[in-house]
């Protein structure tokens, strides 16, 4: 069952909360093991959360639009007197006092969280290998990584854990692994959705969004999620326009632009190729005007991410220091305790993107590094701009090759090619999201990424709904 | 007017002032919680000033408005403002950064004015979050030898300003002015209560010295002064340490000193090395302000009248210069409207301004009625009261509200006539013939010390109700000098 159908039959009280809960958690026994998707896996609070559900649809109320539906939570976000961890040590025994604002509005609309998933260390990687905690595997190939940061999330919905899943997206880390594990996952414009209680990565980046095995399912989860939220000075103060109306209304007359820089940047397989190519032919027999544009400054999105992104993450994870909470390694002085704790608490990973950005942004390199990054970030926003005067969306491969083999990509830099198609659509602020589009070779799932202009979720979803119904 | 004379001749010493001062705003920059001073430690804290995980700061507007409003009062330009963040790992710090206003602050290029006359340029006026506090047991107390700290983090995110002024100051003396004015104005303006001894102003001087004529000096900055006393001490003892070492061929190096009170001294709190990097860049989690031109206007009609301009006016109608005490006091405790209203009803206004110095230190002066102490001044320059039963007349009316005439008969308060004062002194030189005739005869100094006999007689009998000067010049018009 979809989450639609599921909230429809709990709302209209021909199936109880519980069931649903209790099959789900069945599912999660059945492969969790193998796959860990879960960092923890809420059983009794499920449970509880179902039966409050099924009294209040007994006692005539309607518990809202996700009335029923288990939701799996990437754990960077913050649950009141539930551990948090980012995956990493350096959190170790840290219960939040507070939710994130997501976390409310999942609440409020009757959805039942499940459990909190694994994720590379800080939401840092694209494979889900950067966990203290181990790797998640692929459900389609458990030798295969599913993707990565928020690979645990994209596991769960794939293997049926929960129909439903929130992830965070900094670079590509909800739609990569979407792609991976064959199922659809949403970046929203940067501000639609409220960051409050995300753990930061990358503070002007970050943006949490939908994992769901139908575009229609993302698509009621996206409208629960999304609203201006006073708590984040970011949030877009402006009524969010409904999604969901439109993916029925098809691509006839719609522009779309496939992005030439990304369609054939260097790494991209040829499988995925192929993929992009059916799918473009496939909006152009569904109507649309389907051209090639180029959006020239994206070939240094990738070189700019990687100064800005690890720029904010030094600020923002410096507060991990051994002093108020989490882990704390005692030292005779406050520096050593600090070098301790730090040293002992962060991955390889983290610890490698703190010392760049530190580096970028130091006194004397400031100007030619973090500076320098901005003004990239500026043209891609004018190029993506230029080139939504002629598109209505844009479309590329979400990741240049279907999910690769578990620690096949140790050089840091082979998996940061990962995210050369994702990296834009972050830098510029704009929305994005894939869209599981058939096979590649290997018989791995391959994503296609439609790319739209901010606040242009509407047209997305549309564009997305189509290439869904196209495949079916 | 440099105050050379702590200095050796030829030696001149250059003082810039650096003023962190909070804003009285009723919660944190960032958060809600309350802004309180003295509470129970870690009481006003929430995720956002612990910075928590996930935490995010959200503006505080009232603050914003604070610092214009400073801004204006500093005849400063109110610019286009982003948030920064300082980076620097400490444990007062939650977040290991501090969010500051850095390459673009809200108040840029003002000055101040200072009493004596003096122009003091104001080089920028920025908004920034306090830090948590550090309490060191054990040990001595600071941070070098304690066993261990412990952290409040009550202070943590609220609102500061920090006022930088150019180095424009040749001398504590200055320096104190200076600083004494800034408080008047973060006074009059509400936008903060200027406490030095809480915390809540808080001064660091950058001092040099050099030969007069010669190149500036390296500068020092000096923390830790928290009293304007402190301010001028720690100052002129700075200036003379440098001399020292310059006088023995050796070199002042740039760092920041603490000041020890008790010592009298400064001492080095760190070396500014190459290596102080703190990496700002601008704080993503907030959006740049950009106050439009009826945002300023609207701070620019509220702005209430300034101490200087207060001063002037109090001046003006007392006839007198704007830096006499009871001027500057009066401005100073928010009595000139008093002392302006008090004075138009018909006071005398020296006798306003010296009460108002000297008598009116104490809580619910403000609220004094106007037409009652002018009617007390008139009662005592009328020769009804004494200077003495003034006093004690006014301070009553400041508690009871009780018109002066009603006190003092309350209490049997009422200098004595002139014809009862005679009397008493006639007695009195009938009574000492011998000391009378040293009195009427003896120098000055003999005169001097029986005034004291005859006056104290004069009290005694009066029961304190005689006027000590009329009693003297009635002594002195009988012994016909």
């Amino acid at each position: 069952m979809t989450a639609t159908e599921i909230a429809a039959a709990v709302r209209a009280g021909e199936r109880g909360a519980r069931s649903v809960v209790e099959e789900h958690l069945a599912a999660i026994d059945g492969r969790e093991a193998e796959l860990h998707a879960f960092n923890l896996v809420l059983r009794e609070e499920a449970l509880a959360a179902a039966d409050a559900i099924d009294a209040m649809v007994t006692a005539g109320h309607d518990p809202g639009p996700l009335a029923g539906v288990p939701i799996a939570l990437k754990d960077n976000l913050c649950t009141t007197g539930i551990p948090t961890t980012c995956s990493s040590k350096i959190l170790a025994g840290w219960k939040p006092p507070y939710d994130a604002t997501v976390v409310e509005r999942l609440a409020a609309a009757g959805a039942i969280i499940v459990g909190k998933t694994n994720l590379d260390e800080f939401a840092m990687g694209s494979s889900t290998e950067n966990s203290a905690f181990g790797p998640s595997k692929n459900p389609h190939d458990i030798t295969k990584v599913p993707g990565g940061s928020s690979g645990g999330s994209a596991v769960a919905v794939a293997a049926g854990f929960a129909p439903l899943a929130l992830g965070s997206d900094t670079g590509g880390s909800i739609r990569q692994p979407a792609a991976l594990c064959g199922v659809v996952g949403v970046k929203p414009t940067y501000g639609r959705v409220s960051r409050y209680g995300l753990v930061a990565f990358a503070s002007s980046l970050d943006q949490i969004g939908p994992f769901a095995t139908t575009v229609a399912d993302a698509a009621a989860l996206y409208e629960v999620i999304a609203g201006y939220d006073e708590r984040d000075s970011t949030s877009i103060p402006e009524a969010v326009p409904t999604v969901l109306d439109g993916l029925d209304h098809g691509v006839s007359g719609l522009r779309v632009g496939l992005v030439t820089e990304l369609c054939q940047a260097e790494g991209i397989a040829s499988d995925v190729a192929s993929r992009v190519a059916a799918a473009a032919e496939a909006l152009s027999a569904a109507g649309a005007k389907v051209d090639e544009v180029s959006v020239p400054a994206v070939i240094y999105g990738l070189s700019a991410y990687y100064l800005i992104a690890p720029a904010e993450a030094s600020s923002n994870l410096a507060r991990y220091d051994g002093v108020r909470y989490g882990l704390r390694v005692d030292a005779p002085t406050t520096g050593e305790m600090y070098d301790r704790t730090r040293t002992a608490g962060f991955g390889a990973e983290v610890e490698r993107r703190i010392m760049l950005g530190t580096y970028a942004l130091s006194a004397g390199y400031y100007d030619a590094y973090y500076g320098k990054a901005q003004k990239v970030r500026t043209l891609i926003i004018r190029d993506f701009e230029a080139a939504y005067e002629r598109f209505d969306v844009l479309i590329s491969p979400t990741s240049p090759t279907t999910a690769f083999t578990l620690g096949a990509k140790a050089d840091p830099l082979a998996m940061y090619l990962n995210d050369v198609c994702t990296i834009p659509s972050n830098l510029a602020g704009h929305p994005a999201m894939s869209v599981p589009f058939g096979v590649g070779d290997e018989g791995l799932p391959v994503g296609i990424q439609v790319m739209a202009n901010a606040l242009d979720e509407v047209t997305m979803f549309r564009v997305a709904a189509a290439l869904e119904g196209a495949l079916a | 007017m440099t105050d050379a004379s702590v200095l050796p001749d030829g030696w001149e010493m250059v003082i810039g002032l650096e003023v962190h001062c909070e804003l009285a705003t009723a919660t944190k920059l960032f958060c809600c919680c309350a802004n309180n001073f003295g509470d129970e430690p870690n009481t006003n804290t929430c995720p956002t000033c612990l910075g928590l995980p996930g935490s995010l700061p959200v503006l505080n507007e009232t603050a914003v408005e604070l610092a214009m409003r400073l801004g204006r009062a500093l005849n400063c330009q109110i610019n286009r403002s982003v948030f920064s963040r300082k980076n620097y790992f400490y444990p007062d710090q939650p977040k290991d950064y501090q969010v500051t206003q850095y390459d673009l602050p809200t108040n840029l290029g003002g000055h101040l004015d200072l009493p004596s006359g003096m122009r003091i340029g104001i080089t920028r006026a920025h908004i920034e979050e306090d830090t948590g506090k550090l309490n060191h047991v054990g040990g001595g107390g600071r941070i070098h030898d304690a066993d261990h700290s412990l952290v409040d983090y009550n202070r943590s995110g609220v609102p500061l300003v920090e006022i930088v002024s150019e180095a424009d100051m040749r001398s504590s003396e200055q320096a104190r002015e200076y600083a004494s004015e800034l408080r008047a104005i973060l006074l009059a303006t509400g936008v903060s209560d200027a406490k030095m001894e809480e915390g809540s102003m808080r001064v660091d001087a950058n001092v040099s010295v050099h030969h007069i004529g010669e190149p500036w000096g390296t500068r020092c900055e000096i923390k830790n002064l928290n009293s304007l006393r402190s301010l001028g001490r720690a100052i002129d003892h700075e200036a003379l340490r440098q001399i020292d070492l310059l006088d023995n061929g050796e070199t002042v190096r740039q760092e920041t000193r603490h000041w020890d009170e008790a010592s009298g001294r400064t001492g080095t709190l760190r070396v500014k090395e190459d290596a102080d990097d703190y990496r700002y860049f601008p704080e993503p989690d907030l959006v740049p302000l950009e106050p439009s031109d009826e945002d300023i206007a609207r701070i620019d009609a509220a702005l209430p009248k300034l101490p200087a301009a207060r001063r002037a006016a109090l001046a003006e109608a007392a006839g007198i210069a704007a830096t006499h005490g009871g001027v500057v006091m009066a401005v100073e405790r928010g009595l000139d409207d008093l002392a302006l209203a008090t004075i138009s009803g018909g006071g005398d206004a020296s006798r306003v301004l010296t009460h108002i110095e000297h008598n009116l230190a104490v809580a619910g002066a403000e609220s004094l009625s106007a037409a009652h102490f002018a009617a007390l001044v008139t009662m005592e320059t009328g020769g009804k009261l004494t200077a003495t039963q003034a006093k004690t007349v006014l301070a009553e009316m400041v508690t009871s509200g009780h018109a002066p005439a009603d006190i003092a008969k309350a209490h049997g308060l009422e200098a004595l006539d002139t014809g009862a004062l005679e009397g008493i002194v006639d007695d009195l030189i009938a009574a000492h013939p011998e000391e009378w005739e040293q009195f009427r005869t003896g120098d000055d100094k003999a005169r001097g010390k029986l005034t004291g006999f005859f006056v104290g007689n004069v009290m005694q009998a009066s029961k304190g109700q005689a006027d000590g000067k009329a009693a003297t010049a009635l002594l002195r018009q009988r012994a016909g000098l």
